[in-house]
């Protein structure tokens, strides 16, 4: 494989009971880039993406990251190798504080976690990685509350602090700005560029205007299969694209 | 002072237990203490892990029988005797919880009902357990070869000693880097998954440790009473370490040490006057338990003492 990319996918298809999900599917995603996702409900995004992490095991094909093939590998393993997710439903450890959320992603990186018989003190050291992390996020106020208690928007906010907690190297967003109030949005796009610099991001969103600031390309699924492939402009140019979209449109 | 503060719970528990002997009678607080002990060791996988086991009854049995076989068969010391059934009770929690924790949520309860089922029966049948009359007359025996725990207060003593070093370590192991990891598991398992930590692992670490704590308490139960029976592996000894740890507050770390008082202290006084009906009454508070103060007693002191 070409040593650019940093994630690639090759025939991969995914069969529920007769339905195909995805198939077939070649996604290739370029090592600093951030590459978006796209396609009407059902083209099989989230199929896609749990394949990826792991989370459902592919019916054929293969998935090689920074040149290993990491197939069968288990969820845990693959989060450790530096491929990390977010979820589609804003995902925290709701009776957690704010602060014990963060740092339950940086304590995995320490190791020790098997450690039943230390003290919490043993944690002390991460707070003001925590905080800072936090603080980076806008949410270094609210480190003593429990994360069920913050807006949502907040939430989102929190999940990406704890994800970005890992330094992961590819960094999987399932849309990141679904359920984000309006006027929040512009905030998370902000956050994800920042954070972006010097990582790979795969990003499934439906909000256009957000593929159109942050993706450098996108590629569009459409039942499984993939349509189109290139820039924003290229994508939504395309007579394909623009027929599937419009086509779901006047259903 | 911080010392004071930081161990507050334990330190009133041990206050508590100096009292107890001159107001009740000492074997009922052993009673209690053991059960207490057995709870509050199931906490650990509900309250703070999030797994109901149904069969927890599994653990705290092998321990009784083992320690019962131990201290009648070869005469070992109090102290090896225990020893042996902890490592026993933890032995077979590595291969039931090892079998249960590949399922989730209701199939994982009832997984192991069924390996505590097997169990029962095994007890029922094997040679060395004496059957339906099971273990009797097991001696207390001489501590360290040097203490003779025969006089009900010299094992008052030691059970209440055994009883707060199980505590204080299910407390450390709450607060511990590894209970933080429980409780994420506990908040949500998927999101524990993605952040690379193996939580079959965590989950089957943490099973092993509550059935070592569950066959301590077994244990100290036969040293107490000098038998282990089919009861102690029995079902509804499963539930009703689940109805102790709902009453007093599942997820509490004084939770299920009440709901230990409450229902064998009900038990007990029950007992003599209305028979069987006492399964009926502690149903009946389980309902209530379930429709009016499903945080447990504990559980809901704290939420209205943080109210105001």
């Amino acid at each position: 494989m070409s040593p650019d990319y940093i994630l690639e996918t090759r025939g991969l298809t995914r069969e529920f009971s007769g339905f195909v999900a995805v198939k077939d599917v070649e996604l290739k995603v370029r090592g600093g880039s951030i590459h978006g996702l796209i396609g009407p409900n059902g083209a099989g995004k989230t199929t896609m993406f749990n394949m990826l992490t792991k989370f459902l095991l592919p019916s054929s094909g293969s998935i090689i990251y920074r040149g290993s093939d990491i197939t069968g590998e288990r969820p845990a393993r693959v989060a450790r190798r530096g491929l990390v997710r977010s979820f589609q439903i804003s995902s925290t450890f709701p009776h957690m504080t704010v602060l014990e959320n963060v740092r339950i992603a940086l304590q995995r990186k320490m190791g020790g976690s098997f450690q039943f018989w230390r003290s919490e003190r043993a944690l002390d050291h991460l707070h003001d990685s925590a905080i800072r992390i936090l603080a980076s996020v806008e949410l270094a106020d609210y480190a003593n509350l429990n994360a069920v208690e913050l807006p949502y928007g907040r939430k989102r906010a929190l999940e990406l602090a704890t994800t970005l907690a890992l330094e992961p190297e590819l960094l999987l967003l399932d849309e990141p700005t679904q359920g984000v109030a309006h006027e929040d949005v512009g905030r998370v796009v902000a956050l994800i560029k920042k954070f972006a610099q010097g990582r790979t991001v795969l990003m499934v969103e439906h909000n256009l205007s957000v593929v159109e600031d942050l993706c450098d390309k996108i590629t569009v699924l459409q039942r499984g299969q993939v349509l189109a492939e290139g820039s924003y402009q290229e994508v939504s140019n395309n007579p394909q694209v623009l027929e599937a979209y419009v086509g779901v449109a006047d259903e | 002072m911080t010392f004071v503060r930081k161990h507050a719970v334990l330190l009133s528990l041990v206050v508590v237990l100096a009292i107890a002997p001159f107001l009740f009678y000492p074997v009922l607080v052993m009673k209690v203490l053991c059960f207490a002990l057995f709870a509050c060791a199931f906490n650990l996988l509900l309250g703070y892990t999030g797994l109901l086991s149904f069969g927890h009854a599994a653990y705290f049995g092998a321990g009784a029988y083992t320690t019962g076989y131990a201290m009648t068969a070869w005469a070992t010391t109090p102290e090896l005797g225990l020893l042996f059934g902890v490592v026993t009770a933890a032995l077979l929690g590595a291969v039931f919880g090892g079998l249960a924790i590949r399922r989730q949520g209701i199939y994982f309860a009832m997984i192991t009902l069924a390996l505590a089922q097997m169990l029962y029966f095994f007890c029922l049948q094997a040679p060395f357990t004496g059957g339906e009359d099971g273990l009797q007359g097991v001696p207390r025996g001489k501590l360290f070869g040097l203490i003779d725990l025969g006089n009900d207060d010299v094992m008052y003593v030691f059970v209440s000693l055994v009883f707060l070093g199980g505590f204080w370590l299910i407390d450390r192991i709450i607060r511990s880097p590894f209970g933080q990891v429980l409780k994420s598991i506990r908040e949500n398992e998927d999101r524990a998954l993605s952040l690379g930590y193996d939580v079959d692992r965590y989950k089957l670490v943490a099973f092993v440790l509550s059935s070592a704590l569950a066959g301590l308490a077994g244990a100290t139960k036969t040293l107490t009473f000098g038998f282990a029976t089919l009861t102690d592996v029995f079902w509804g000894t499963s539930g009703e370490v689940v109805l102790m740890t709902l009453v007093g507050g599942v997820g509490t770390v004084l939770g299920p040490v009440i709901g230990a008082v409450v229902i064998i202290v009900l038990q007990n006084e029950l007992a003599d006057k209305v028979g069987s009906w006492v399964l009926v009454i502690l149903g009946a508070i389980f309902v209530v338990n379930v429709l009016l103060f499903r945080k447990g007693i504990v559980g809901e002191i704290t939420a209205r003492f943080n109210r105001t």
